[in-house]
């Protein structure tokens, strides 16, 4: 079930006009500075399908500004966000694709400042749910159904049991667990699904790891 | 994960097997899935209808958008009403006029509750706040409308879609519309057994609704689908009050609305491309609104 919640269908309380449109696409926004883990310095916006073709009317732009100010959908300051991007030094640029993609309404975020940047793909799969469905060139493959944890760390022996070793403390049951890298011992993924929800106390554990550059929970 | 129903049939079966309502068997699942307690979901539901009730009551006020298209349509329907010669009725219409009140809101970035969407945002409370003048609910009564309209829009958004990009505007005013059809017969006093056969009834009369923003805007059409919505939800309702079953089951009614989506072309599902976005008129207030090229940073 990619809806769990009542209140994925009466919810979220937004600034109009769309949910997929703008909560949504707030919602990727504000992962995307989630994942990023700070402000970036600049964002690059590619929007393909219905985003490419309406990102203006329904104030798409807007709201990914607003989601990388690290803005919640019902927040009002989503009107005013390019105004205060720029007062934050935030460069931002928006560039509508015309290839085909698998969803209607998808969006690729690239973020970066001095010292890193990411770039990272969402899809708003309507009243204002959304997936994360890669991530710097990893696809992610999650099915929705549990809540899940996204940890970019260094391809080093140990991470992997230092990370289960530490949900295992806190009694956190692995339900899928997926790991990726791009060249032997560079950044690597792992992606894990859990069957319980995971508290920001197990999440700044988690962080603390060694060879651990980032972790995100996704997926409510 | 445990779920209680992934149908409308499951849905159905429960609540009359343990003879309880829709929307109790809807917080049920609420508390086993998310592991919260039934006070806080009660409290944010309670939030939820807060922001639909102010949302009306701007509306009524009067907005207006910032393209210009829409607004100040609330405001002529209860002035129309408060004359006392509207051919449909006072109930009807009041419904109609709080649907265009939440979507000119919505129209205007304001504050609004998604309902299954934010386009789609305006029947549900619309129906909810007119019935409410007839049946004098309590508040826990209005609350569990909201649940009865969510227990419905849970199963069409996992066994179809509540996407206009994804299935066109039948999956948004068309799912919204049934929603709330099913949550008026059950503050009615009628059976999940009727609340079923009304979302039915107003599914099948918005299949094939495509999704053609003019300019892009959740605008026009999408105001005045949300007042057809409105109408259409308290009509299904009073049929099946009345006792007027459909012949497709309800599943198998969402089961179409979801093929029909996926045989849709792409320029009739949110893209701006086709329909009334394609009219003339259409073409000539985007050129109006946008100035022409949409291309580069920003707006």
């Amino acid at each position: 079930m990619k809806f769990k919640s009542v209140f994925d269908i009466i919810g979220p309380v937004m600034i109009g006009p769309s949910s997929s449109h703008t909560a949504g696409a707030a919602r990727i926004g504000r992962v995307a500075r989630d994942l990023f883990g700070r402000q970036p310095k600049w964002a690059k916006i590619h929007l393909y399908g219905s985003f490419a073709e309406t990102y203006k009317g329904h104030s798409t732009d807007v709201a990914i500004i607003g989601g990388l100010l690290d803005y919640d959908t019902f927040d009002e300051r989503i009107k005013t966000s390019f105004e205060e991007a720029e007062k934050l030094g935030m460069a931002f640029e928006f560039i509508p694709e015309v290839g085909n993609v698998d969803h209607p309404n998808t969006a690729r975020i690239v973020v970066g400042d001095d010292r890193s940047e990411m770039s990272m793909m969402g899809i708003s799969i309507g009243g204002g749910k959304i997936e994360i469905t890669e991530l710097n060139g990893f696809p992610l493959r999650l099915s929705g159904n549990h809540p899940a944890i996204l940890v970019v760390h260094e391809d080093r022996s140990g991470c992997i049991a230092n990370v289960s070793n530490c949900l295992y403390k806190y009694d956190i049951n692995i339900g899928h667990m997926e790991v990726s890298r791009k060249e032997k011992g560079h950044m690597a993924l792992m992606v894990i699904e859990v069957d319980q929800n995971v508290d920001k106390e197990v999440m700044d554990e988690l962080r603390e790891l060694p060879n651990i550059t980032q972790v995100t929970r996704i997926a409510d | 994960m445990e779920y209680l129903f992934r149908n409308v049939r499951e849905l159905v079966e429960l609540a009359e097997k343990e003879n309880k309502l829709i929307s109790e068997i809807m917080i049920e699942q609420e508390i086993l899935v998310t592991d919260r307690t039934r006070e806080e979901i009660m409290k944010q539901m309670d939030r939820n209808l807060t922001v639909m009730e102010e949302a009306v009551e701007k509306g009524l006020k009067g907005v207006q958008s910032v393209s210009g298209l829409t607004g100040g349509d609330a405001v002529l329907l209860q002035e129309y009403m408060a004359k006392g010669n509207s051919l449909s009725g006072d109930l009807l219409l009041d419904a109609v006029s709080k649907a265009v009140a939440t979507n000119e809101v919505n129209a205007a970035m304001g504050t609004i509750c998604a309902t299954p969407t934010a386009g789609s945002a305006g029947v549900v409370p619309g129906t909810l706040f007119a019935v409410k003048n007839k049946l004098n609910p309590t508040r826990e009564q209005m609350i569990r409308f909201l649940f009865t309209s969510g227990a419905f829009g849970f199963v069409v958004a996992n066994n179809a879609s509540i996407s206009g990009a994804a299935g066109g505007c039948q999956a948004e005013v068309g799912s919204a519309a049934a929603m709330a059809a099913a949550a008026i017969v059950e503050m009615a006093g009628g059976t999940p057994q009727q609340s079923s056969e009304a979302f039915a009834i107003t599914m099948k009369n918005m299949l094939g609704l495509v999704c053609d923003p003019v300019a892009g805007l959740v605008e026009v059409p999408c105001v005045k689908r949300n007042a057809m919505g409105a109408a259409n939800s308290v009509v299904a309702a009073d049929m099946a009050l009345a006792g007027v079953k459909s012949r497709i089951p309800c599943d198998e009614v969402i089961g179409a609305m979801f093929e029909i989506g996926q045989s849709m072309p792409s320029a009739l599902r949110e893209t701006a491309k086709g329909g009334l976005a394609a009219t003339p008129t259409g073409k000539w207030l985007e050129a109006k609104i946008f100035g022409g090229a949409v291309v580069g940073s920003g707006r």
